[in-house]
């Protein structure tokens, strides 16, 4: 254990003075591996810690994205208010698809496909949705570049580096809390046996319930992250079920219920295609799909040769 | 409105049901039997649109000619994956599964990408344009002919399945995966074979689908969510349920386009879904797991 907290705290400071060194490119990319980290943190609650498998974690980033970056599009009221508005409304949705699936008694494939169900369902009633902007998109107004503009969360890309390092360091501290928790042991004992959970007088329905609420809560957070950071929102785009899957990809290919699991799959993903990328350039090989073809190939070779992700495999190698 | 209008949107809506409902048996099938959910189902269904597109540009194949040796082809290769790439997994969690199948979707939808580009192709066959008419109803040949190649296929199945000694192996897999083992049947053998089946379904329903339809290499993914939301409305693993599912989504999808905006028709695919689910999870005529 003491290993890993050196190891976590050398890679704190590492990630803390990145900026230093890195120049706009570098940190780009780093911002998208924390964002990654982050979301693959908070599906990993859902699937890893109490074992209900989310396919439509797009629909939180959405709903995140549209409620915290409409009400600054239209009245002008800045994300701190709109971040709680975004969790509210997340949660509302989590609450709705968790109390009908676990009502009904609706679980793995059914409930994986029940919640493709409801992103794609979403996605087409914001297409059709005047307020959002429709399938035309919405458009924040670019932030200025060049001061901090903490309050209404516009300036430098500096500035969402810093602000996703805190939400990855801490939804990592979060994840590890609620591990240790009696909420964490509960979720476990329903991810590893339900019928047996609920033998020992475990609410099953109540906790599972817990896990989406907390789940659906910190994506809202990262949709609205997504909002004012990329400033533009179009259904097609946010809510597809590509963007559920890349949220998937991390902690499945980093290891499913570890906690240092999404953050590994993050950064092995994330720069895994852009080194895809710039290896095809170097070769000129610029055909359009032979990236993906690449990326689907070690994917395939990940889940077939490491079974339970790249971090149980390595923390064995590291001893810790 | 007059109701003649409705009338051949509904027929309309019918015979393109009944190639969805071909293409969502084949992933039933699968799922029946090997448990496993092929995230890739709709990838594939490209494919057999593409190879139908180039056997009839190369050779003036007539795309429910080139059927068979598709269907042949798309036999083989289906065996193949199952025998090489999913009997491994299929001891193993539903997200490993999941994870496996999207990575094969995902070279598909590229390697497609790679292969033809972005742009749409399709197969331009005279009796596209040319339709029967009985009393005031237009029925589309083209699509007409498509439904009978589906309703063919999926006779063709439920025979194999009903009076065959293997399609009785098969059932029984389905059944008690233990007593399959015990009774000394080859289940890993029969997975493939039953594999190769859900991928003649789709293939036939491709080479129909492209007589219907364009093709883009971006097209899979949707048929993989239409082939999701038909099976689960018919009850996942059953076979008549798949092409229950198949007809009412196509109907709703007819309608939808019709009463409501177009562009709306698939919502109202979902929201189906999502009332199934809740109200008869295991589908209109599935059985309770």
């Amino acid at each position: 254990m003491s290993r890993a907290l050196v190891l976590l705290a050398v890679l704190a400071v590492l990630l803390a003075a990145l900026p230093a060194v890195a120049g706009p490119y570098a940190l780009s990319v780093a911002t998208l591996i924390l964002y990654f980290a982050y979301t693959g943190q908070a599906w990993n609650v859902m699937m890893g810690f109490a074992g209900q498998l989310s396919l439509g974690h797009s629909l939180y980033v959405g709903v995140g994205a549209y409620v915290a970056g409409g009400i600054f599009f239209h009245w002008g009221i800045g994300p701190w208010a709109g971040v709680w508005l975004a969790i509210l409304a997340c949660v509302v949705f989590g609450l709705v698809i968790g109390f009908l699936a676990f009502r009904f008694g609706i679980s793995g494939v059914y409930f994986a496909l029940l919640t493709i169900a409801f992103a794609e369902f979403t996605r087409i009633g914001f297409d059709h949705l005047g307020w959002t902007g429709g399938p035309g998109g919405m458009f924040l107004k670019v932030a200025q570049r060049d001061t901090w503009d903490v309050l209404n969360f516009r300036g430098p890309p500096l500035m969402y580096y810093y602000a996703m390092l805190f939400l990855a360091i801490a939804a990592f501290i979060g994840c590890f809390l609620l591990l240790k928790s009696k909420a964490g042991y509960y979720w476990q004992a329903i991810r590893e046996n339900e019928e047996a959970a609920q033998a020992l007088g475990i609410n099953t329905f109540r906790w599972k319930m817990l896990a989406v609420v907390i789940s659906s809560a910190m994506t809202a957070v990262a949709g609205v992250f997504f909002a004012f950071y990329y400033n533009n929102l179009f259904p097609e785009q946010i809510f597809h079920i590509s963007r559920s899957i890349e949220i998937i990809l991390g902690p499945i290919i980093g290891g499913v219920g570890t906690l240092f699991g999404p953050i590994l799959g993050a950064a092995v993903l994330t720069l895994l295609s852009d080194g895809i990328t710039e290896l095809l350039a170097a070769f000129g090989w610029e055909i359009p799909g032979i990236k993906q073809v690449f990326y689907g190939v070690v994917l395939l070779a990940v889940v077939m040769f490491l079974p339970h992700g790249i971090w149980p495999a390595l923390a064995r190698k590291l001893r810790l | 409105m007059s109701a003649d209008l409705v009338a051949n949107v509904v027929i309309a809506g019918v015979l393109t049901g009944l190639v969805y409902g071909l293409m969502a048996l084949g992933l039933s099938v699968i799922f029946g039997v090997v448990r496993v959910v092929n995230f890739a189902h709709g990838e594939m269904m490209t494919i057999a649109m593409y190879a139908t597109t180039i056997l009839f540009a190369a050779l003036k194949l007539d795309p429910f000619l080139a059927a068979v040796p598709v269907a042949a082809a798309f036999f083989v290769f289906g065996y193949g994956l199952q025998k090489a790439l999913i009997n491994p997994f299929i001891t193993r969690p539903e997200h490993s599964q999941f994870m496996l199948l999207v990575a094969v979707a995902i070279i598909m939808v590229n390697g497609l990408l790679m292969a033809f580009g972005p742009d749409a192709r399709n197969v331009q066959v005279d009796y596209q344009l040319e339709s029967f008419e009985i009393g005031k109803l237009l029925i589309d040949k083209a699509r007409l002919y498509a439904a009978g190649a589906a309703v063919l296929t999926a006779t063709a199945l439920f025979a194999f399945f009903r009076f065959t000694l293997t399609g009785k192996a098969i059932r029984a897999c389905a059944d008690n995966y233990l007593g399959a083992k015990v009774v000394g049947l080859d289940v890993k053998h029969l997975y493939a074979l039953t594999f190769g089946l859900g991928a003649i379904c789709v293939a036939v329903a491709g080479c129909a689908m492209v007589v219907l339809v364009d093709v883009t290499p971006g097209l899979g993914p949707y048929y993989t969510l239409l082939a999701f939301v038909i099976v689960i409305v018919g009850g996942l693993g059953s076979m008549g349920g798949a092409l229950l599912g198949g007809v009412l989504i196509g109907v709703s999808e007819a309608l939808a386009g019709l009463f409501i905006v177009p562009s709306a028709k698939s919502m109202f695919s979902f929201g189906l879904l999502i009332l199934v689910l809740l109200l008869r999870p295991q589908g209109l005529l599935g059985r309770k797991a």
